[in-house]
């Protein structure tokens, strides 16, 4: 649940969310605040939220040394927490988007290059679910199985593709995303650059690994050394088990055995 | 700087065969602030400052000036595909080169006149385009909080219409890309590296804080320079 949302500056709506949920999980100083703001005249708590905060798979302290406690607790006790909340309350004004899957919201929302100004917040939430599922304590090494296959089919070999996805990183101006996906039409890797809160879902494309370059993702922690932050995930957090299973659940949708069939 | 440009010579002459008069390539250095870097302090603190101007300035410099460099050398070769492509890295360093100069410029410790309003010209141009100094703060804090990624708020003239607009620029574009005669008064980092060491993700007080030291002596000497 999102109970580490209260331990932020965020407003009233995330509270409400909370009265609803199971009260012993939460630290009782935040419980009181929640349920005496918010309780209507039946006594009954209401809940505007669409999307909640999702946790990271993982303690806060957990990517230590690499990735710093209060790094994680701005990130995405502050950030993230901001993004759902900036969404929640966007979606309130205009019930014309409620109900869709976050997939399907950001698709509608880019509205094929000209984005609605809902966008950028819901594209923010779910790029941040991703990335911190995209990072594991003890992560690094190398992928293995089918994905490590896959890189080195398209890619010559995983130094290879480590490199070009440093240099990515290191050659995007500005804020934005790296990825590593499958493209859904060529059905093979690629490495894409995108700009601010764009993700490769607007494509179609099936993303396996995600790397945040705004500068608040790394600033606390290593100024201004992006190309440390960079290296970094990729030596000791990037969670390839993770990419693994994205790229398994990709092939129910990607046929990459197909065979090479020449047209005629 | 002048070793630079000797081997930037030799070499060219060298991959050409024979001697030639070369226009060698300019090449930049980092300006130095106008003041100390915790004279700005609590609006912007001293660690901000720093890495800002010796690291983050630093940068832009550096790689414009070896965009520059891998300009001429494609240019001289008639590489047209390098030309092309080494585009987006001279408009992005060029930019935050011109950019930051001007923001230092653009800023002064309190003790200095940073903050204290501007009369004159100025003063008078601001009260009639948008009616008061804190009009234009106020616009400019909400196109600055509500920009997202990273890029510039800009107070800026059109030295053609004879007149102040404010425009936010993405990146480091500067803000002639807006308009080839807008000229540039006043601009507001807004990229997280400006602030967010001491605000963290709260803009809105970064750009509340930051017209504590804004240099409005500046602003009005350009404005003048430009309306004559």
């Amino acid at each position: 649940m999102s109970w580490c949302c209260c331990n932020s500056v965020c407003t009233s709506s995330s509270r409400q969310l909370l009265a609803t949920s199971d009260l012993s999980s939460i630290p009782s100083r935040v419980s009181n605040v929640g349920l005496k703001q918010k309780r209507s005249l039946c006594g009954v708590p209401k809940v505007f939220a669409y999307y909640g905060l999702k946790t990271p798979p993982y303690k806060l302290d957990a990517l230590e040394p690499y990735m710093s406690q209060k790094m994680l607790e701005v990130h995405w006790g502050e950030h993230h927490c901001g993004y759902v909340e900036a969404l929640n309350k966007q979606l309130e004004k205009n019930d014309m988007l409620y109900g869709c899957t976050m997939d399907e919201l950001i698709k509608v929302t880019y509205n094929n290059g000209n984005p609605l100004p809902e966008f950028g917040v819901a594209a923010q939430v779910w790029n941040h679910d991703f990335f911190w599922e995209s990072m594991k304590p003890g992560g690094g090494d190398m992928p293995k199985l089918g994905l490590l296959q896959l890189i080195e089919k398209d890619f010559g070999s995983f130094t290879n593709f480590k490199e070009k996805f440093i240099e990515a990183a290191l050659t995007l101006f500005g804020s934005g995303w790296i990825w590593l996906v499958l493209n859904r039409e060529e059905k093979r890797l690629a490495i894409i650059k995108t700009s601010n809160a764009v993700n490769p879902l607007v494509w179609n494309d099936i993303p396996l690994i995600g790397l945040d370059l705004w500068e608040h993702a790394y600033y606390l922690d290593y100024k201004n050394d992006k190309a440390n932050y960079v290296n970094v995930f990729m030596n000791h957090l990037v969670s390839w088990d993770v990419a693994l299973g994205r790229m398994a659940r990709a092939q129910a949708f990607v046929n990459l055995g197909e065979p090479k069939i020449p047209v005629a | 700087m002048a070793l630079r440009t000797i081997i930037t010579k030799r070499t060219l002459a060298g991959a050409l065969g024979f001697r030639q008069q070369h226009r060698s390539v300019q090449t930049f250095s980092l300006p130095d602030l106008p003041y100390d870097y915790g004279a700005l302090e609590p609006a912007i603190t001293g660690e901000i400052m720093q890495l800002h101007h010796q690291k983050h300035h630093q940068t832009y410099i550096t790689n414009y000036n070896k965009a520059l460099e891998q300009l001429h050398e494609a240019i001289t070769k008639g590489d047209t595909p390098t030309v092309a492509k080494l585009q987006s890295a001279i408009k992005f360093n060029g930019g935050g080169h011109i950019n930051h100069s001007v923001f230092w410029k653009n800023l002064a410790p309190v003790r200095d006149g940073g903050g204290e309003p501007p009369k004159g010209s100025l003063g008078s141009a601001i009260d009639i385009h948008f009616g008061s100094i804190e009009a234009v703060i106020q616009n400019m804090n909400a196109e600055g909080a509500a920009l997202q990624g990273s890029g510039w708020v800009w107070l800026g003239m059109d030295k053609e219409l004879k007149r102040l607009v404010i425009e936010i620029t993405s990146n480091q574009d500067p803000l002639v890309i807006k308009g080839p005669n807008l000229v540039p008064l006043l601009g507001i980092d807004v990229w997280e590296h400006a602030y967010y060491l001491q605000y963290k993700n709260v803009k809105p007080d970064y750009l509340k804080n930051i017209w504590k030291v804004m240099n409005w002596k500046y602003a009005s000497e350009v404005y003048e320079k430009e309306c004559r």
